[in-house]
């Protein structure tokens, strides 16, 4: 009998370690604690506020606890709540989570070196499909990057067109994420309406680029095509019914107890833990902070529209959903007002080494012939240079930094992705908190898997 | 251009930098007590860090007395209080590029410190968890390198079908 077991045992025995080894990510993963360095430990723990030292105080990180009374589990990457394929590691105690680490790289397909061997006018394809959610956002860093270093002024029209169509993506990509958050929250009707009304604007987008995603619209020297007749319309209808519709997701959501009681006071993090971590956007306005790129280092046009940058005061999961409802809302008084003040013009700079000429003209001329054949076979020269820009995208800071070397290729695209920074907040967030808070921390993150990994 | 912080160590060039307000290009070695000197000086959010690898392109516009090595660091601070941005430039050096970790200055710069010696093997001394963070644990080599030979695929054309 003893026999059996003893053959039992070890049949197990082999098996997990099979698993652990077909499973395991090495020293990425979240380790025992004995095999982890006690300042790793500290970060896997959230404890972020040190001084400039790294002397962490032991009783921060529990180092007297054992491993055999904690639990260390997966989460992910193909976890429904993880919004692609993020997977966390998390260590329990019963039912609280003491330590996380989030491990990433499972959709990295390297863009950035892609990037080196694509022409600057193909660079937007490229960066489109990091931040699938909003595309157009990707697009606007990088064209601002390569023109920055160009040194392109760009016709007002491109300038307020690009405005438009970045704040109905910053609609778009806030709709989704409400209607994520909540299924994540078991709020199924919100997931319906979310992308329902993602809808209208994505068949707007359909109309003006041809895409419903991944557009290329936004490119070096302005813009791909002009917007089509009747698109003042198009917009105003988008912009009636989704201010309406706001309205009754507020009533659906904001005060609904089970939902309060789900977002309430989980999760906080304060405005120097945020910082420190290099937290941008929603989440950092959620804290008290009111940095937004578009009002306090504008680019494009946004100093000459009026909105309100919406902030938060506890940095809590219900804060971070109240600035993003807002946000929706100002978002549509830029829009509205897009649509008063668009100017005329090119919508696109008239330079003939940056912008191919028109179709027509190329059966007229010559010149227009050459010009257009240099510009798709070789593409444009940009000065050598450097640059780092910044944008607000729906989740923080997108910056671009772009190393050129006078070819026609970047010679180094570096893109700053919100969401691979704001990761790191996560197991700050985590800490202390229960498994089922897991879910709707990692939603109120907003994390882009596309954007991590890139 | 803005000033160097009163605390920042001696020697340091400086230049004008596109849509940035200064860049600023210390040694190895004076480096993190640089970054720390911005900190004190309101400098209160690393918005990124990366590397790059200028073999093929040695020849940029570095000030005097810079020596331009193979791998460069390259850091984007931002103040939020003051609404500015500066740029920090370290030369990392050429066969094994190292530098100190931001790590304890920066909480935040983990992550991209471990993207940094993940795709171009440039190590960050006193980093906590140097781990790969993009490529799997078992990878070779530093993509993001200029020499990492890049794999190709090959096109397999089939045979045009002979005559009948």
């Amino acid at each position: 009998m003893s026999d059996v077991t003893h053959e039992t045992t070890v049949r197990v025995a082999e098996r997990v370690e099979r698993l652990t080894a077909e499973t395991s990510e090495g020293p990425q993963g979240l380790l025992e604690r004995r095999a982890t360095d006690l300042n790793e430990l500290g970060r896997e723990v959230g404890a972020v506020l040190r001084g400039t030292g790294l002397a962490l105080d032991p009783r921060d990180v529990d180092v007297e606890r054992s491993d055999d009374e904690t639990m260390i589990i997966n989460m992910g990457p193909a976890h429904p709540s993880t919004h692609g394929v993020l997977r966390l590691m998390l260590e329990l105690d019963g039912e609280y989570v003491l330590r996380t680490k989030p491990v990433i790289g499972y959709l990295h397909t390297g863009m950035e070196k892609t990037g080196e061997t694509l022409r600057y006018m193909q660079g937007s394809t490229n960066v489109t499909r990091m931040d699938y959610l909003s595309p157009i956002s990707n697009e606007l860093g990088y064209c601002t990057a390569v023109e920055t270093l160009l040194g392109v002024e760009l016709p007002a029209r491109a300038v307020w067109i690009r405005m438009l169509m970045a704040e109905l993506n910053r609609v778009a990509s806030h709709l989704v994420w409400l209607a994520t958050n909540g299924m994540d929250l078991g709020s199924t009707s919100m997931m319906i309406y979310g992308f329902r009304e993602r809808e209208l604007i994505l068949a707007f987008f359909e109309k003006t680029t041809g895409l419903r995603m991944n557009h290329n619209y936004i490119r070096p020297g302005g813009v791909a095509a002009d917007l089509p007749d009747g698109w003042e319309d198009d917009v105003t209808v988008i912009c009636d019914t989704i201010l309406e519709r706001t309205d009754e997701y507020d009533d659906l959501l904001t005060g609904q107890p089970i939902f309060r009681g789900r977002m309430e006071g989980v999760a906080p993090i304060s405005a120097e833990e945020a910082m420190a971590l290099g937290v941008t956007g929603p989440i950092l306005r959620s804290t008290g902070v009111a940095w937004d790129l578009r009002r306090t280092m504008p680019y494009l046009a946004y100093d000459q529209v009026d909105f309100d940058v919406i902030v938060g005061t506890y940095g809590d999961n219900f804060d971070r959903f109240a600035v993003r409802l807002n946000e929706i809302r100002e978002s549509i008084r830029i829009i509205r007002q897009c649509v008063e003040r668009m100017p005329r013009g090119d919508y696109r700079v008239q330079d003939a080494k940056v912008t191919p000429p028109p179709r027509a003209r190329i059966d007229e001329s010559m010149e227009a012939l050459i010009h257009h054949f240099k510009l798709f076979t070789e593409g444009f020269q940009v000065p050598v240079g450097e640059v780092y820009t910044a944008i607000e995208s729906p989740r923080g800071e997108l910056g671009c930094y772009l190393v050129s070397d006078g070819g026609p290729h970047p010679f180094r695209m570096h893109v700053r992705a919100p969401s691979f920074v704001n990761l790191q907040a996560v197991p700050l967030m985590m800490r202390g908190g229960m498994v089922s808070d897991a879910i709707t921390v990692i939603s109120s993150v907003d994390p882009i898997m596309g954007e991590v990994d890139r | 251009m803005i000033p160097l912080p009163p605390t920042a160590p001696p020697g340091v060039a400086c230049a004008d930098a596109l849509a940035c307000d200064v860049a600023c290009f210390p040694t190895p070695d004076a480096y993190l007590n640089l970054v720390r000197a911005w900190r004190e000086d309101g400098f209160e959010v690393c918005a990124d860090l990366c590397g790059v690898d200028y073999l093929g392109h040695p020849g940029r516009d570095l000030p005097e007395g810079v020596g331009a090595t193979r791998f460069e660091v390259v850091v984007n601070l931002l103040s939020v209080s003051t609404r500015r941005r500066v740029r920090v430039r370290v030369q990392a050096g050429d066969r094994e590029p190292r530098v100190a970790s931001l790590f304890g200055v920066y909480p935040g710069t983990e992550a991209m410190e471990r993207e940094a010696f993940d795709l171009l093997g440039i190590l960050f001394d006193g980093h906590p968890d140097l781990t790969r963070i993009l490529m799997p644990e078992d990878w070779e080599g530093h993509p993001l390198r200029k020499d990492y030979a890049v794999g190709r695929v090959p096109v397999q054309f089939k045979e045009a079908p002979g005559p009948r």
